[in-house]
């Protein structure tokens, strides 16, 4: 059988960001798929040198929009970690409750695009309608929709009142029950199940061998979290990773389906121990030294590494994220498919193509 | 007739065609929220195609850079005349704050004409309908100009 090389992206109805894959098929099955990357580089890391390091704040937080607030957790977590200061106790909590935010947006979004991937149209509607209550949350309590931007090193700039935190709660519960609504539809669908058990699994040791992170590698097996190094104001609350161990589409998504839930709950538990307090506390000095940070984010753990050398500038920032270490699994559970799977596991890693990029 | 009758509908019900052009995804969920429940930009016939063929409006987020400016001519080449070109966000303005980035050439007009402009970073789905809207009009009165 002779071979056909199918170009998929980098513009292409199903991926919103572009990136381009070159398919080699035999008959209906890919044979290899080779990524081209570099449609969405900027070079932002490179603007370390041109901002001071309170500028970057905003920099990094426009790595990616979709975590954008949990960008910013970790570079001002590293710079506090530099210049030996740490966010007031309500402030760390806050930050717990808009980086859970975040996550869950983030799922409801990557729940609806996976829906649309195999046509289930409906669904992706139904889930992104959901969104917009947390959509409404964030622009309510810090002034924007998707970027938040309410960090700052040394705490954050943005505060609940009572009767936000009240109206927060009574929303989650209205999300909460139309979440739990399509839990059905997502987990035990026959058509969901049809398109997704099975296809694209990557083994527990295989996940572990390539370096795959958050959803991707808790859907193989691996319990392994960064929200149990217990950054921001996690060291107080209850947490367990969750876990799938089937390895395919479908355990990758309930993963994220019962991640949501869990995020809810988890901002549920930081409101409750929200104490009043100081927002954020003074730093002085600059950033001098070499710090690595991490945080996990909705696609799984984030690294910052850090260097300042004691000026306004840092002098490098080098940032690791989660779908440049998912894009080796991709490429490995790709071959042996039928082409008309390779959307929905393209997107099953929930690529997110402006931060492997940057 | 038939001529008119495409004419009326290109306005009543343009196609639209998104690429994202080095955007961080911000401008990116807001321009796909648009057309999900809330929104829902195709109660005014408006429909997300992903064939430049197929579509009179070029939505495009985020900024240029050396490798997707090639990509983004060639997609506008690719629309069929009278066509309508988006620019979302700042960066798709100016370039943003990647502006002074390595890699950044600067706004969508760099590389081809743009029709509309919409600020915000990132810019609201309410400020991208109104855009969408703004650019019929634009569209309407070329469309009257070569009758
Ligand atoms: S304008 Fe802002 S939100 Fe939009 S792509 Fe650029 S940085 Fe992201």
């Amino acid at each position: 059988m002779a071979r056909t090389v199918i170009p998929f992206g980098p513009q292409h109805p199903v991926l919103p960001e572009p990136i381009h894959l070159s398919l080699v098929l035999e008959d209906e099955r890919v044979v290899e798929a080779l990524p081209t990357l570099g449609y969405v580089h900027r070079g932002l890391e490179m603007l370390a040198v041109k901002r001071d390091y309170n500028q970057m704040i905003q920099i990094v937080e426009r790595v990616c929009g979709i975590c954008s607030m949990i960008h910013s957790l970790c570079y001002c977590q590293g710079i506090e970690e530099m210049m030996g200061i740490q966010a007031p106790r309500r402030a760390r909590m806050l930050r717990v409750v808009w980086s859970e935010l975040h996550r869950l947006h983030s799922h409801l979004l990557w729940l609806g695009l996976f829906a649309d991937s195999f046509g289930f149209e409906s669904l992706f509607m139904q889930l992104w309608k959901i969104r917009e209550r947390i959509m409404d949350l964030n622009e309510a309590t810090t002034g924007n929709r998707v970027i938040v931007s309410v960090n700052v090193v040394g705490g954050v700039r943005a505060d609940l009142d009572e009767s936000q935190v009240r109206w927060i709660k009574d929303t989650l519960v209205e999300v909460e029950a139309s979440i739990r609504s399509l839990q059905s539809t997502i987990m035990n669908d026959s058509t969901v199940c049809k398109r997704t058990k099975g296809i694209g699994v990557l083994t527990r040791q295989a996940a572990y061998d390539l370096g795959a992170a958050g959803p991707m590698l808790r859907g193989s097996g691996v319990a392994q979290d960064m929200r149990q190094l217990k950054y921001a104001g996690f060291d107080e609350l209850n947490f367990e990773p969750v876990v799938e161990t089937a390895g395919d589409c479908w355990a990758r998504s309930t993963v994220r389906f019962r991640e949501s839930l869990q995020s809810i709950d988890l901002v549920r538990q930081a409101l409750d121990k929200l104490e009043p307090g100081d927002l954020a506390v003074k730093a002085k000095g600059k950033p001098e030294g070499e710090v690595i940070t991490r945080v996990e984010q909705p696609r799984g753990e984030c690294l910052y590494y850090l260097k300042g050398n004691g000026t306004n500038n840092l002098e490098r920032v080098r940032i690791r994220t989660p779908t440049f270490a998912n894009i080796p699994p991709l490429a490995a559970i790709l071959p042996g498919l039928d082409f008309a799977d390779v959307p929905v596991v393209v997107l099953s890693i929930d690529p997110c193509i402006s931060c492997t990029e940057r | 007739m038939f001529g008119s009758f495409l004419k009326t509908s290109q306005v009543k019900s343009p196609w639209l065609m998104h690429f994202d052009c080095g955007s961080c995804n911000g401008c990116d969920i807001e321009t796909l929220a648009c057309l999900t429940p809330v929104y829902d930009v195709e109660r005014f016939g408006i429909i997300n195609v992903g064939n430049p063929r197929h579509a009179d409006v070029l939505v495009v987020t985020g900024t240029v850079n050396q490798r997707n400016a090639v990509i983004l001519k060639n997609l506008y080449d690719q629309m069929p005349s009278p066509k309508l070109v988006i620019a979302i966000g700042a960066c798709g303005c100016s370039g943003g704050v990647f502006r002074e980035a390595p890699n950044v050439l600067g706004g969508v007009d760099k590389v081809i004409p743009v029709d509309v402009y919409v600020p915000g970073c990132p810019a609201k789905p309410e400020a991208i309908m109104d855009a969408v809207v703004t650019g019929l009009g634009k569209l309407k009165g070329i469309l009257e100009a070569s009758k």
